[in-house]
């Protein structure tokens, strides 16, 4: 049967809309209010509170752990120093990505490593011959994510650490309220913001004690429906929305590569072998066909395409998550996998996979509309991804 | 008035029905004869006992070739499949093993057998799908034979050359093993659960008389895969009304383009002169004019005891000869008072509305196997079970239950042959065997109805009982299926045809021969 995470107990009855979505054989809140806008303005303007218990996590122990993991992934695991959190990309023997996630270096020799795929065996296959033992503890660790402007002011209240100290993209083990957990300085909203792993037994006195310190700051619990929204605004992709890992794919043409979705920068390719790295440096050198680019649409062209039906403009309750023809000199220059309307910057955006000729910042083309149970094509260009980076996300 | 027939099928089995359809669809003018008092063949549903409908032989709707089901409007005729979605593998520890249809679940599942299991399974089932989709264009063609240069042969190769080329170097290593391999030894490099290698090899050797450990077993685990190509379509489920309904809306269909049906009328032999078919005899006197004659019976029947050996080339006659059908499979259909209550999994849970699989190990199935190779009925033999009531209620009165067991291995040459005495403790054994994980089977049982390989070769006249028409072993599929040469439907007598599962691609109700052959009688492709 469908699980339900170590916060069920607590989320279930906050879930007025009875919305829920599946995510790796768990059953999480869609959204928990009728809508989900309060929920996306808390990630912004003070502070969600999100279950994220259903990722994949392993634990990665052993002297030879790092090997392991340099062994399999495409950023450079050895040169990350105990409390770091590296986000990378993992790709198959034909350098096509297979998943992508986090790796929290908890000491010397103990890694946390997330995914959006189960990757057990993956890791275990690839650990022959190394001291490197690789255990799930997907089930046995609750994990939240609080997101927002008022993320560390909250957690501040509650944590033994001094969280001033706990820069972008690293981890420390501390308690909360006493309970033991680890903190990470990271997310997926492209805001100020931490996720909290703890044991799945002190799941529920975590969540109180974050809802109760978080109170006066205006904590609003939050779904997926709100975190989709800002993760396109934080330009992130999704697996399996976004890209088709290569285990999945049923033909050459639905895999990608780093490259192709601008992860060039987690690919290391000065070190010493890994899964991969004979076709990514090969592909370095040709240059990537195909480009995963931001897309944001002209207002006033849309707003033609409606005044034409006699409409003012119509925009997507929520983020969409499907293929979207783009076009560009006379034909289709790629396919939008996911976008919506950004509350935040008042912009209808898109991510999009492009062919690289396409690509370039600035780029006039098309995205396909249906305007009045017609397709049109309004006037779009290609920019800059993230579409939204404030400075808080980094401090 | 003599009506003229343009054909005449030999048997109402579904196959015949099919290729029937279709030639009267290209309008010719078709008499189908049948033995028996219905249509079906082994495809048929009957009230064995007061309110129980059984279907007594075949029991799902395998990979029904979904061309078919649209070329012949079978919906319109009447065809419902519904869903089949689980299978259920009772344990010896008490537990068990569940396989179901939403992926989350079933991974769920696995996992907690093992956690590598559940990720292989994903990761296997991928590069099965990539090479049935390779290997399944095959199954809708009249094959190719390699050994020919005539040019449908070289085209029909390319095509299948082009197929494999799309392949990736794994998937075409993957290929050559399960053409090589037995299922348990492929099922080993895979995964490390005993139970869903079992299960899973078990369809391997369904039909023939190989166990999982014999060398050759492993590609029948891509038909299923074949099957997963067409799962939008659901051609894969339990049939509304059993499985005689699946015939029945065949023979809908095919009246519905002219087609003459008559049950109880038994073919007694094929007129040849000079090298030709000219019609049949009956058993009951009398011939029957037509320029082609197609049969649905198996090779054997056809060619040894419908035709004649003298109308016969040696070397073909040695050919058919050599066919091996073994019959190694029985039932038993019971009528149930109430649902058996399974000890490891108890009370009526969504397990009862898909198959129960006995298979708790590959040691079982192949101690089941060995029993077998020396004339015995397994002693603890591999059952799958299904409980159309389940899905389908109106097969039993409210309230009541059938249930449809597919045993394998029960020996057609079984030591000493066959008795009634034998069959009665064959029936025992089935029944004393599903007593380990459902209890209260016994006292649920209203009636039971016991089918041996010599049941099914006196009820439906297939050869030695083999439910395919003679065993899918890879000696004799493909181009090799019957005899080698003459895998393209057309017989060494001229204008007399094959459409039965005796051809390629064979096996299950599948309907693929009969449709093949039509299309090679009419000299169109398919």
């Amino acid at each position: 049967m469908l699980r339900t995470t170590p916060f069920h107990a607590r989320t279930a009855p906050l879930c007025l809309s009875h919305a829920w979505r599946r995510w790796a054989g768990y059953v999480v809140a869609s959204s928990y209010e009728l809508t989900h806008e309060r929920e996306y303005h808390a990630i912004r303007s003070s502070a969600a509170l999100l279950d994220i218990s259903p990722l994949y996590k392993y634990r990665v122990f052993g002297r030879d752990a790092a090997r392991l993991l340099d062994r399999v992934v495409t950023r450079s695991v050895a040169a990350s120093t105990p409390g770091q959190v590296l986000y990378t990309g993992w790709c198959d023997a034909a350098g096509k990505m297979l998943d992508d996630g986090t790796i929290a270096r908890l000491d010397a020799d103990l890694f946390r490593m997330t995914s959006a795929e189960p990757g057990l065996r993956w890791l275990q296959d690839n650990a022959a011959g190394l001291d490197a033992a690789v255990t799930d503890i997907s089930d046995a660790t609750a994990a939240l994510a609080l997101q927002g402007p008022s993320s560390r002011a909250i957690l501040q209240e509650i944590a033994g650490a001094d969280l001033a100290k706990l820069r972008f993209f690293r981890i420390v083990a501390t308690t909360l309220k006493g309970i033991p957990v680890t903190i990470s300085r990271t997310g997926y909203t492209g805001d100020l913001g931490y996720e909290i792993w703890t044991d799945a037994g002190d799941a529920l006195p975590v969540w109180d004690a974050l809802i109760e310190a978080g109170t006066p700051y205006g904590i609003v619990p939050a779904g997926m429906l709100a975190l989709d929204v800002a993760r396109i605004e934080a330009g992130l992709m999704l697996l399996d929305v976004d890209y088709v890992p290569a285990r999945k794919a049923l033909t050459g043409r639905q895999t990608s590569s780093p490259y192709e979705l601008d992860l060039a920068w987690t690919v290391n390719l000065k070190k010493e072998g890994f899964v991969g790295k004979a076709a990514l440096a090969e592909e370095a050198q040709r240059k990537p066909e195909w480009q995963f680019v931001g897309i944001e649409v002209e207002w006033d062209a849309l707003e033609r395409l409606y005044a034409k039906a006699g409409l003012a403009p119509q925009l997507p309750a929520t983020a969409w998550r499907t293929s979207v023809p783009i076009y560009a000199g006379g034909g289709q220059a790629g396919y939008a996998t996911s976008g919506g309307w950004s509350p935040l910057l008042k912009k209808y955006i898109a991510l999009a996979h492009l062919d690289a000729r396409w690509a370039r910042p600035g780029t006039a083309v098309e995205m396909e509309v249906t305007v009045e149970h017609r397709r049109e094509r309004a006037a779009a260009r290609v920019v800059k991804k993230p579409f939204f980076d404030p400075e808080r996300k980094r401090a | 008035m003599k009506t003229r027939y343009d054909a005449i099928v030999i048997g109402a089995g579904h196959n015949g029905l099919v290729c029937a359809a279709y030639l009267a669809r290209a309008g010719k003018r078709v008499l189908v004869l049948e033995r028996s008092d219905r249509v079906g063949g082994a495809a048929r549903s009957e009230e064995v006992f007061p309110g129980f409908r059984f279907s007594v032989f075949s029991y799902v709707v395998s990979l029904l070739r979904p061309e078919i089901i649209r070329d012949l409007e079978l919906p319109r005729h009447g065809l419902h499949i519904l869903p089949l979605e689980s299978t259920l593998t009772p344990l010896a520890n008490g537990d068990y093993l569940a396989q179901w249809s939403d992926h989350d679940q079933n991974r769920r599942e696995l996992a907690h057998h093992s956690l590598r299991d559940a990720e292989a399974y994903e990761e296997f089932g991928m590069l099965m799908y990539r090479m049935a989709r390779a290997v399944k264009p095959f199954l809708g063609r009249v094959p190719p034979d390699p050994a020919s240069l005539a040019p449908r042969d070289l085209l029909g190769l390319a095509r299948l050359a082009a197929n494999l080329r799309g392949l990736g170097a794994d998937q075409v290593h993957a290929l050559h093993k399960l053409l090589t391999m037995s299922s348990a030894d492929y099922l080993d490099e895979w995964f490390e659960c005993e139970a869903l290698k079992a299960t899973k090899s078990a369809s391997g050797i369904i039909g023939t008389f190989l166990g999982p450990r014999s060398p050759g077993t492993a590609y029948v685990l891509l038909h299923h895969y074949m099957g997963e190509i067409d799962g939008v379509f659901r051609a894969w489920g339990f049939a509304k009304g059993g499985n005689g309904s699946v015939s029945d809306a065949i023979a809908a269909a095919a009246r519905g383009f002219g087609v003459e049906i008559r049950t109880e009328s038994t073919v007694a032999r094929v007129l040849v002169r000079n090298g030709r078919a000219t019609g049949v005899a009956l058993e009951s006197g009398g011939e029957i004019e037509a320029a082609l004659v197609v049969s649905g019976a198996d090779p054997r029947r056809t060619f040894m005891q419908l035709v004649g050996a003298e109308h016969l080339p040696q070397e073909f006659v040695a050919g058919i000869e050599r066919f091996r059908f073994r019959g190694s499979s029985g039932k038993v259909n019971l009528a149930l008072a109430e649902l058996p209550d399974f000890s490891c999994f108890p009370g009526a849970g969504p397990h009862l509305r898909g198959a129960i699989s006995i298979s708790p190990s590959v040691d079982y199935l192949e101690r089941a196997y060995d029993d077998a190779k020396y004339g015995e009925v397994s002693r603890q033999p591999y059952m799958d079970i299904v409980i159309p009531s389940m899905i389908d209620p109106s097969m039993a009165p409210p309230g009541k239950h059938v249930m449809s067991i597919f045993v394998q291995y029960v020996p057609h040459n079984v030591n000493g042959g066959w008795t009634e005495a034998k069959r009665e403790a064959f029936g025992d054994t089935v029944i004393d065997t599903l007593a380990q994980h459902a209890p209260n089977i016994r006292s649920a049982i209203l009636h039971r109805q016991i089918i041996t390989p010599a049941d099914i070769e006196s009820m439906v006249g297939l050869t030695e009982g083999n439910i395919f028409q003679g065993e899918l072993a890879l000696q004799q599929m493909f181009f090799l299926r019957p005899v080698p040469g003459w895998a393209k439907y057309a017989t060494p007598v001229s204008g007399l045809y094959q459409c039965g599962s005796g051809t390629h691609p064979g096996g299950g109700v599948m309907g693929a021969s009969g449709r093949n052959a039509a299309f090679a009688i009419l000299g169109e492709r398919p």
